[in-house]
């Protein structure tokens, strides 16, 4: 059968699209809009991969997974052994595969980027774990003997996770603390339910406690027990407490009802279901002119929950071009398909309010682009006398947030960054004090879930090692 | 879950609250709050803390029922359960021996300022307390306070006890005694932290009110419990819940705190006690 010489294959630059929900159907639920490939269009996705004997996209996947090894596994029909080739290095493939950046990481260094047709790793990496749940037969890892060496980790978010998962295999006996009533840290109160299904998160957390991690929620590490009170009882603590407060843009009236920082809008309505209010108990407003200020994903998020809460207008104020939009390509098409405004440009001078103190107006100046600045993106100058004057009756500020500050409060000795986040050992992720780790939100400040997912396999690693004494001195 | 030890009403819509949360219990300090979810349908709704037994592992609150979640909490009974109890959270009030400290309560802050005055007495300082309330049959706790207080202070606004008037009667109060504190820590409703700070103001008396805002997640994040003191942005869950309340923007605070009132309370409004949201 084999050749000397394979013919060589075509290569299909025909990337398979995944079937959405309609937008004039999805704006009315909160439903997953992103439907998943079927098996088959998965497998001819999957044959699309050239294998290529040195592969670059594994290079570009924070947590080092074996891409073309499971998707090998897809073109076999093996898809079992695809989720555990995954799940050798990712405890949580439901979830990166639909809110991960692929573009900017595995697909941007794939080779058939350079013909505009990537592999869609992360549908494919969705598909294996949708469908491995769906047949119930979760696989728990091959997991090594007790080495009776105890880890706390702080925040059941995605670090916290992914620390947990690496060191239980490891045989280390491992207790996350969660300061929130549920699991998943911002997968749970931050990126809304049409985006990623909170019983997905569950799902992936559950699975992480079958291997034997003990979790405690309603357990807020720094001031119901601080750090170093848990470390008289635990040889290694990982940080991993995430965001914290939310920035504002220091201009007047932000402190008007009916202005929301993204954090408080998202939790409303994510963690705490408020649009399912009022049979849960969490109100959220729902204004008819909404004004969401930011351009990532989580201004994507809100504005596209603004437009399912019924809002009739839906603005996105951005003071830079389109081009420079920090979000996700695809979301920024998912929002302007469910009728998302996209003010460019533009940037809030000053919120208005009425005499009851509620949102009533924000004025705005026009900018244009001037040179690159030091984020090597071109810098908004506004236009002189370019002010103007909208009628919002809601403004939701997604400009970003600082870390958590509770633990960088009640913990001497720790090395914290002029932004509030715990300085760490990039390569290790080790703190200023040896037996403590940190990694995520409460790092970097507001950044992806795979790169606190790869901050914890980092910190894994190196706690590993510490555990089980095998550092160099 | 966290069962409920003891919940019984002390005054009209005022409910004496007790839980079992071993690990708040051993860390809980004056001034500190906790988050409460009364089922899982419901919000995150906070309450000052106004007693707690370490040994027991119980945390005691005093909340009054305004809204829908304080309405579940009023119907709970020993021995049920509620889902969340976090805490405690908000930095602790500083307790240092400053001389003369007067503490004030009024509404839940009657028993907020309890551990509060105890910590001050034991400090060292001179404790007079003023609570404050409509009428006489909406006091509590008197015999409490009466313990850690050297002097304990009445005021009532039908004179049925005490002084006749206002909590703004307190300067002729405290002059009429011949005591000039040289701290006010004032525990209580919205409207009564403000009243205070605005008479206490042109004496310079420092005072600290513990400031309480909507809050939702109450650790940091989401950032709802945002108030102006001094003309600069914090946050009530960590930088306060206690601020000094000669620097607060009381009109933006009061405003803020009724942002949900159509949602939570107007279907539920019965006490005719507005001024105590």
């Amino acid at each position: 059968m084999a050749e000397e010489k394979p013919e060589k294959k075509k290569i299909d630059l025909k990337r398979r699209s995944m079937p959405k929900q309609n937008e004039w159907e999805r704006i009315k639920n909160f439903d997953e809009v992103a439907l998943g490939y079927p098996i088959q269009v998965a497998v001819e996705e999957a044959a699309r991969c050239l294998q290529c004997k040195k592969p670059l996209c594994n290079q570009g996947c924070p947590v080092g997974i074996d891409i073309p090894g499971f998707i090998k596994c897809i073109v076999d029909g093996d898809f079992g052994s695809g989720v555990r080739k995954i799940k050798e290095t990712n405890a949580l493939p439901a979830i990166c595969g639909r809110v991960c950046p692929q573009e900017e990481q595995c697909e941007k260094t794939c080779v058939l980027s350079k013909k505009e047709a990537p592999i869609a790793i992360g549908r494919l990496e969705r598909f294996l774990a949708d469908l491995e749940a769906a047949e119930g037969k979760i696989e728990v890892p091959k997991m090594a003997s007790k080495t009776g060496r105890k880890v706390a980790i702080v925040g059941a978010g995605p670090a916290g996770v992914t620390v947990a998962n690496d060191l239980i295999i490891l045989g280390h006996d491992v207790t996350i603390y969660e300061a929130l009533h549920e699991c998943g840290g911002v997968l749970m109160y931050g990126i809304p339910e049409f985006r990623l299904p909170k019983a997905i998160v569950n799902r992936e957390v559950d699975y992480v406690r079958s291997l034997g991690v003990k979790i405690y929620t309603d357990f807020v590490v720094g001031k119901t027990r601080t750090v170093d009170a848990l470390l008289k009882e635990f040889d290694a603590i990982f940080v991993g407490s995430g965001a914290g407060l939310p920035w504002f843009m220091e201009i007047p009236g932000e402190n008007l009802n009916g202005v929301y920082s993204a954090n408080e809008y998202l939790t409303r309505v994510n963690l705490m279901k408020g649009f399912r209010f009022p049979e849960f108990k969490t109100p959220v407003k729902r204004p008819s002119r909404v004004a969401v200020v930011g351009g990532g994903n989580v201004a994507m998020d809100s504005a596209r929950t603004a437009v399912r809460l019924g809002a009739d207008e839906v603005h996105l104020v951005y003071r830079r071009s389109r081009t420079e939009l920090p979000a996700r390509a695809e979301e920024a098409e998912n929002a302007e398909e469910e009728g998302v405004i996209f003010d460019l440009l533009t940037l809030p001078i000053r919120l208005i309010g009425d005499e009851r103190g509620w949102i009533k107006q924000m004025e705005c100046l026009k900018m244009e682009l001037g040179e690159p600045d030091s984020s090597g993106r071109r810098k908004p100058i506004p236009v002189e006398g370019s002010n103007f004057i909208v009628a919002f009756d809601a403004v939701v500020i997604a400009i970003g947030n600082s870390p958590n500050p509770l633990i960088p409060m009640t913990t001497p000795g720790l090395e914290i960054s002029k932004k509030g986040g715990i300085v760490t050992n990039p390569d290790t992720a080790r703190t200023s004090r040896p037996n403590i780790w940190a990694g995520g939100d409460i790092v970097r400040g507001a950044a992806t879930v795979i790169s606190a997912m790869g901050d914890g396999r980092i910190a894994a690693a190196s706690m590993h090692k510490f555990l089980t004494n095998q550092e160099q001195p | 879950m966290y069962k409920i030890i003891e919940r019984r009403m002390i005054a009209p819509n005022l409910h004496e609250f007790t839980v079992l949360a071993p690990a708040v219990a051993a860390a809980a300090k004056p001034g500190n709050f906790v988050i409460v979810r009364p089922d899982q349908y419901g919000e995150r709704i906070p309450l000052s803390v106004a007693d707690w037994d370490g040994e027991a592992g119980t945390v005691t609150s005093i909340f009054m029922q305004v809204g829908q979640s304080t309405a579940r909490l009023a119907r709970l009974k020993p021995g049920d359960t509620i889902p969340t109890f976090v805490g405690p959270l908000g930095k602790e009030t500083v307790i240092e021996n400053v001389g003369t400290v007067l503490c004030v309560g009024g509404c839940y802050g009657i028993g907020s300022i309890f551990p509060v005055a105890r910590a001050l007495k034991e400090a060292g300082n001179r404790v007079y307390t003023v609570i404050e309330a409509r009428s006489s049959f909406l006091l509590y706790w008197e015999d409490r306070l009466s313990k850690v207080s050297d002097k304990l202070f009445v005021i009532t606004r039908d004179g049925t006890k005490g002084l006749k008037g206002h909590i703004d009667k307190i300067p002729e109060l405290m002059q009429r005694a011949g005591i000039v504190p040289n701290l006010v820590i004032v525990n209580g409703c919205t409207f009564q932290m403000m009243r205070v700070s605005q008479v206490t103001k042109p004496l310079a008396w420092k005072t600290i009110v513990n400031m309480n805002p909507i809050m939702i997640d109450g650790t940091g994040m989401c950032g709802v419990c945002r108030l102006s003191v001094g003309g600069k942005m914090k946050f009530a869950c960590v930088d306060g819940p206690d601020f000094d309340g000669h620097e607060i923007d009381w009109a933006e605070f009061l405003a803020r705190r009724k942002s949900y009132n159509p949602e939570e309370v107007d279907p539920l409004r019965r006490s005719g006690c507005q001024s105590h949201f």
